[in-house]
């Protein structure tokens, strides 16, 4: 059973992998047969023409940018949370939860007139402001346990050496969460590379086109007279990152899956 | 303090929360878009949308996937979680089945791919003419598959979907059950066995019952999921299956929004999948309690 499901996750993706490497009239031939002539092109057709590269350059800002500014935003949040009750507390913490069962759909519409109000609508800048709000949330959750958990004498005795609320944060406080905090962000990391619904939505430029949605429009446009092999070129180029992350992190990725939703 | 909560707060409260209040309130206009013309119809979108034929074939695949897709998710990643934790020999030391290590790796794989790369490329393995389903069933002699198009068949095109999600998912509810089994201390699984208890046995009364949290869990995100699926349904399917019989809600609202410009109705559309996702969630809870579960687990 287990080597069965082993088989059925393992062969999509070596055929996807064989066919990248395949001119389209093989792949309609046969597939199986390993390709006549390794079609390096394809990769080269994938990441010009259909705009791959440009497209992975805009994931790597937006999703740069907004990881960093969510686990900075999130960590300091969920530090307050955490650590200090005071009137309406409670009540913040209830509106994070609300914020992870609604539907991003109920959202959507709203959101693109709010970006479109403020001008950000079809902008990298909208787009990580976006991410950064609805992955917060999660973060939050995430990291206030972790936070909860660390002893407050610590920060008691940073402040009586005479470090300032930032300093105790940024310099004693952040760096004792690190496990957490390289959780979330890797959980923060595959999500928003993932993320499909809010950039269709409202990043229609092609210009500025992440990954997920370029792809999905080159293959959205695939008739007959285009390069299957490009496509699924273009495939392997996106899985590839996360792949990587993946196999570099796959320890503490896992951890993380029972950390974070057995609370 | 202020700074370090009011920025972050002050984000979320912006392109967050006021988007779902403000979706409410258009959800009863007959907002068409770019103008600022929103004339208060109260009601009528809803009257409308339980009239539209195709929005109710959309609910319904929804509610299909909701009832399914968990079932169907939990279940295998479950039999393989225990496969990889106590379903190795059964002398000796409490173990996995052989490679327990290498299935865990392999089984997450597809839950790091993009949802979108799922899609397609289960799009291009269900194609008809060069896709590698039908190839291999030809391949062993099954000759009316030639051709067969998996998606572009109404009878098929919703199990086929379902497939792909369920391949996207297990490996992640698997490692979840796995962290769950391991947390049970292994003198409860030696002691059912000194009792004469099977493998099959083990799991079924002392396993389940003791992980149902994890499950319920598991269940209810899964379930939350379900009623979106809106990136592997139009992937695969991007206008709705033949006789829309993949078409789901998510779809529906968002050609509704953004290509039909009917933002009132669309709106309406967000707060019955809100609904039925909080009616989803609710039932799960209630059931797990009525059926001797502990309570709020949610958190």
């Amino acid at each position: 059973m287990l080597s069965l499901w082993a088989l059925l996750v393992l062969i999509p993706l070596a055929w996807t992998l064989m066919s990248s490497f395949k001119k389209t009239s093989e792949i309609f031939a046969s597939p199986f047969s390993l390709p006549a002539e390794w079609q390096v092109q394809n990769y080269v057709e994938a990441w010009q023409t259909a705009g791959i590269g440009k497209y992975f350059f805009n994931t790597v800002i937006v999703v740069g940018f907004a990881l960093v500014i969510v686990m900075v935003l999130g960590a300091m949040c969920a530090y307050v949370l955490a650590r200090y009750v005071f009137p309406g507390s409670r009540a913040i913490y209830i509106l994070m939860l609300a914020g992870l069962t609604f539907p991003v759909f109920l959202a959507i519409v709203p959101l693109f007139f709010i970006l479109k109000n403020i001008g950000l609508l079809n902008t990298l800048p909208g787009l990580i402001i976006v991410y950064v709000a609805f992955a917060l949330p999660f973060t939050v959750f995430f990291l206030f346990s972790f936070f909860k958990a660390l002893p407050s004498e610590i920060a008691e005795a940073a402040q009586i050496d005479g470090a300032g609320e930032w300093r105790t944060f940024f310099q004693v406080m952040l760096p004792m969460a690190k496990p957490g905090l390289a959780s979330v962000a890797i959980f923060n990391f595959l999500g928003l590379w993932n993320q499909y619904l809010i950039p269709v939505a409202i990043n229609t430029n092609r210009n500025n086109y992440v990954l997920s949605q370029g792809i999905a429009a080159y293959a959205g446009q695939m008739g007959y007279a285009v390069n299957f092999g490009a496509l699924f070129a273009a495939a392997i180029i996106v899985v590839v990152p996360v792949l990587i992350m993946y196999i570099l992190f796959q320890r503490q990725l896992q951890g993380s899956v029972s950390a974070g939703t057995m609370k | 303090m202020a700074v370090f909560l009011g920025l972050p707060l002050a984000i979320y409260l912006v392109f967050v929360i006021s988007p779902f209040v403000q979706a409410v309130y258009y959800s009863m206009t007959s907002w068409g878009g770019f103008d600022n013309n929103m004339p208060f119809v109260g009601l009528a979108n809803y009257v409308k949308l339980f009239q539209d034929d195709i929005f109710m074939i959309s609910v319904r695949n929804s509610v299909v996937l909701a009832v399914f897709l968990p079932v169907i998710t939990v279940i295998l990643s479950l039999i393989l979680a225990t496969l990889v934790t106590i379903g190795g020999s059964s002398r000796g030391q409490i173990k996995g089945m052989k490679g327990a290590g290498f299935y865990r790796v392999i089984s997450f794989f597809p839950y790091v791919i993009p949802a979108v790369v799922i899609g397609i490329i289960w799009q291009q393995i269900f194609n008809p003419d060069n896709g590698l389903l039908n190839g291999i069933l030809t391949g062993i002699g099954l000759n009316g598959f030639e051709n067969y198009p998996w998606l572009g068949d109404a009878r098929t095109a919703m199990v086929a979907s379902m497939f792909v999600i369920v391949w996207g998912f297990v490996g992640f509810y698997m490692i979840l059950f796995i962290a769950a089994i391991k947390g049970i201390p292994a003198e409860t699984f030696e002691a059912a066995r000194i009792d004469g208890a099977g493998r099959f046995r083990t799991a079924i009364s002392i396993t389940i019952p003791l992980i149902r949290d994890n499950i319920q869990t598991a269940y209810v995100y899964m379930g939350i999921l379900a009623l979106d699926a809106f990136v592997y349904m139009s992937v695969l399917n991007s206008t709705g299956g033949p006789e829309n019989s993949t078409l789901v809600m998510s779809q529906k609202l968002f050609s509704t929004a953004f290509t039909k410009n009917q933002f009132g109705l669309a709106c309406a559309m967000g707060v019955v999948l809100a609904a039925i996702t909080l009616i989803f969630s609710a039932l799960v809870f209630l059931v797990n309690r009525l059926t001797g579960g502990s309570k709020d687990v949610s958190e």
